[in-house]
């Protein structure tokens, strides 16, 4: 039901049952907010989105208020704006002005708030908040003396990622976030996925950099600097650096990196193609034996680690399987030392995901051979982005290039592995290939590629029935649990931490609204959709990889690089 | 110990997360504390996770983590107390002890709190040892106070 409202003298419509704020949003009337995230229930907790409405003593929050028809409003009163200017100085009263230095300089929405209500003079001095640095984790870095508590990480590791390793301790000026027991993060349930960092207003939590790293590399004579990438990272940086993204920026990239001064330039896509192939081999395997329990896809390291310490009894059906990253990563240091002639230690791998986790996963335990780790060192798009800018790099005037052999083709299954559901689709594609030798009918995805957080269908693969089942963020977890609870059975789910799939990876652009990540994945459909090789085992690299590379170097002729192994972690849960 | 805590845990129902304070203060009046031990067991008890239990707990200042000493120390911060100097009192056994307040000293002889009013007002400022009431306290008593503690801890 529509009915007006007086918004600043004027007359605009709004609907009942929605908050003032949205009413306002959708009338192009732009009020500041702070706490508020959309997708979830307002707390108005931070008092930014206040407005003046008449007849009430006090100013009210516009993202929480349900907006009523007699209401009369002012958004940017005299009042407002100093109630609004006094909560951001408050806020920078204790803040350490440390912002450039900072890691989000530039990209703060404090900052972003502080220009907007034109703050230019420190009226409020407040006592400094105790520094404190926590750089345990290998993925996220807290540095609490930037944190404003709004409460956004809590909310999101709670609700959405239900890890729920994040929470205020103490009270009063005492308040920080933390993790169980105060402790720091590696000793915490935290997955790394790095929602989190997505959500933080400020610089409170950032990425553990690798980028000084990386560099040092660079410059180092008789190492052979050697960058792999995903296929999202190739939308990322696109968005990253502001550019329009082609269906040839891909090799727009490759040159990028190689002016960086990276030697050899690999797609992590044939890593997924194996990784796809390998666990269509491993579900073919379960369903002949026809075994009860379902595969679970285990590309997704932050999942991993949940399952690890959540649901240990899980951890016998994850699939064995590496993920894309540590595939790529381990035929770098294996294929390509070989085919280049040097040692592995000689080779200096770096990866660029759109992942946060990935950098957890590339430490981890079995990531290794000889004590030589697969992967070095691990870049997300937005650090990659600042070590394009920082070399300088014309990107307007850019020739394209190739990426280096062996691991230059991919598969559009590969690339469709990005989004929720990609993965499992190229699994059972790959699995009908390879029984009925012919693809399946598209219709039959449609299911796996609509919303929702839990979803499945189940397809016939000759007189056997195969049933899919994804999980799209872990809130699914509990819808996948009643579900089999309820006597249903799988044969392969595939679950992915954040919603929606990499597409919404931590690693990505800051305050990317939900139509973006939209429209990222409908990139990756439409790549899927039109691309001719759609199946791993079509792909030249893949062919090339299975019947001949791999034959030829008997050391890893078994596959076993491909395998890594999944233990229980003991963590404060 | 960890008899101790089933013994609690069982008179709970499981999963019935309103029990969470009840539950936390029963186990501080038995144990002493909140050990990691009991928040962990608590959590997996009521489905909780150990962080939310931890941020709870530290929310209120009557809840320990850590041990009480043989001679737990409350002193006084209300008002009344304030204004007749008990900062004072704080610094110097603070300086005694040498322990922030909430923590206990290495040998595990004293521990100290800062508290609001204990209702001795016209009596500021007021410290209570081991349940013992002491008005009108000057900071330099406390030497002499910790000492003779001390002497009966050891000949204890």
């Amino acid at each position: 039901m529509l009915f007006t409202i007086q918004v600043n003298n004027k007359k605009i419509k709004a609907e009942k049952g929605e908050t003032i704020l949205s009413a306002l949003n959708r009338n192009g009337i732009i009020i500041p907010t702070l706490c508020r995230m959309k997708e979830f229930t307002p707390t108005g907790a931070c008092r930014m989105c206040v407005v003046e409405v008449e007849g009430r003593d006090r100013l009210v929050t516009a993202c929480s208020q349900p907006v009523e028809e007699w209401m009369k409003i002012k958004t940017h009163s005299p009042r407002v704006i100093t109630a609004r200017k006094t909560i951001v100085e408050l806020l920078l009263s204790n803040h350490p002005d440390d912002c450039l230095y900072c890691d989000r300089n530039l990209n703060c929405e404090l900052q972003r708030l502080a220009e907007k209500l034109n703050i230019r003079e420190r009226r409020i001095r407040g006592r400094k908040i105790k520094p404190r640095l926590d750089q345990s984790s290998p993925a996220i870095i807290r540095e609490l003396s930037k944190c404003i508590l709004c409460g956004r990480c809590v909310r999101v590791c709670e609700e959405i990622i239900t890890a729920t390793s994040l929470d205020f301790i103490n009270k009063g000026r005492e308040t920080h976030v933390g993790a169980a027991m105060d402790r720091d993060f590696n000793f915490s349930s935290c997955i790394h996925c790095g929602q989190c960092v997505l959500v933080c207003p400020t610089g409170a939590l950032h990425e553990k950099h690798n980028i000084t790293e990386v560099q040092e590399y660079l410059n180092k004579p008789g190492i052979v600097k050697v960058i792999q990438y995903s296929s999202m990272v190739v939308y990322g940086i696109a968005e990253e650096l502001g550019m329009r993204y082609t269906r040839e920026f891909d090799k727009i990239l490759n040159a990028i990196l190689r002016k960086i001064g990276f030697d050899k330039v690999y797609k992590t896509g044939l890593g997924t193609d194996v990784c796809i192939s390998e666990i269509a081999g491993q579900l073919s395997q379960r369903i002949e034996n026809k075994s009860d329990n379902p595969l679970y896809i285990s590309a997704c390291p932050a999942w991993v680690k949940y399952a690890e310490q959540f649901v240990p009894s899980l951890i016998p059906h994850l699939s064995t399987v590496k993920s894309p990253q540590q595939i790529t990563g381990v035929l770098i240091k294996t294929l390509v030392a070989d085919q280049l002639g040097v040692k592995p230690e000689e080779i200096f791998s770096v990866s660029a995901t759109p992942c946060m986790a990935m950098k957890f996963e590339a430490r981890r335990d079995g990531m290794m051979r000889k004590g030589i780790s697969d992967v070095d060192s691990v870049l997300t798009v937005r650090e990659l982005a600042r070590l394009i800018r920082l070399y300088g790099i014309d990107t307007s005037n850019i020739e394209h290039e190739p990426a280096d052999e062996p691991m230059s083709g991919r598969s559009s299954a590969a690339i469709l592995a990005e989004v929720s559901g990609g993965m499992a689709e190229g699994v059972i594609r790959t699995y009908h290939y390879q029984k009925m030798k012919k693809e399946p009918d598209k219709q039959i995805f449609k299911k796996l590629r609509s919303a929702g957080v839990f979803r499945e269908i189940s397809i016939m693969v000759g007189e056997t029935e195969v049933k899919v089942a994804v999980v799209d963020g872990l809130t699914g977890l509990e819808k996948l649990k009643i579900s089999m609870a309820a006597g249903k059975k799988y044969d392969l789910i595939e679950v992915m931490t954040c919603p929606g799939g990499c597409v919404h990876g931590a690693g990505l652009s800051f305050n990317t609204s939900r139509e973006e990540i939209k429209n990222r994945s409908k990139l990756v459909y439409q790549a899927d959709d039109t691309e001719a090789i759609n199946l791993p085992c079509k792909s030249l690299s893949l062919i090339n990889l299975y019947d001949k590379l791999l034959k030829d170097n008997a050391d890893i002729a078994d596959k076993k690089i491909f395998f890594t192994h999944f233990e229980k972690r003991n963590v404060l849960l | 110990m960890s008899t101790d805590l089933d013994i609690i845990l069982r008179k709970y129902k499981q999963g019935k997360r309103e029990d969470l304070i009840p539950l936390l203060q029963e186990i501080q009046d038995n144990l002493g504390y909140l050990s990691e031990e009991a928040i962990v067991k608590t959590g997996s008890f009521l489905g909780l996770s150990t962080t939310k239990i931890y941020g709870l707990a530290t929310f209120y200042d009557r809840f320990r983590f850590l041990p009480s000493g043989k001679i737990q120390i409350m002193i006084c911060h209300g008002t009344s107390c304030f204004l007749n100097g008990s900062q004072s009192i704080i610094n110097k056994i603070k300086e005694e002890t040498g322990v922030m307040p909430g923590h206990t000293t290495r040998d595990g002889n004293f521990s100290y709190e800062i508290v609001s009013c204990m209702g001795g007002c016209c009596n500021g400022p007021v410290i209570n040892v081991n349940g013992q009431y002491h008005t009108h306290v000057k900071a330099e008593q406390l030497p002499e106070l910790i000492k003779r503690l001390k002497y009966v801890i050891e000949n204890d």
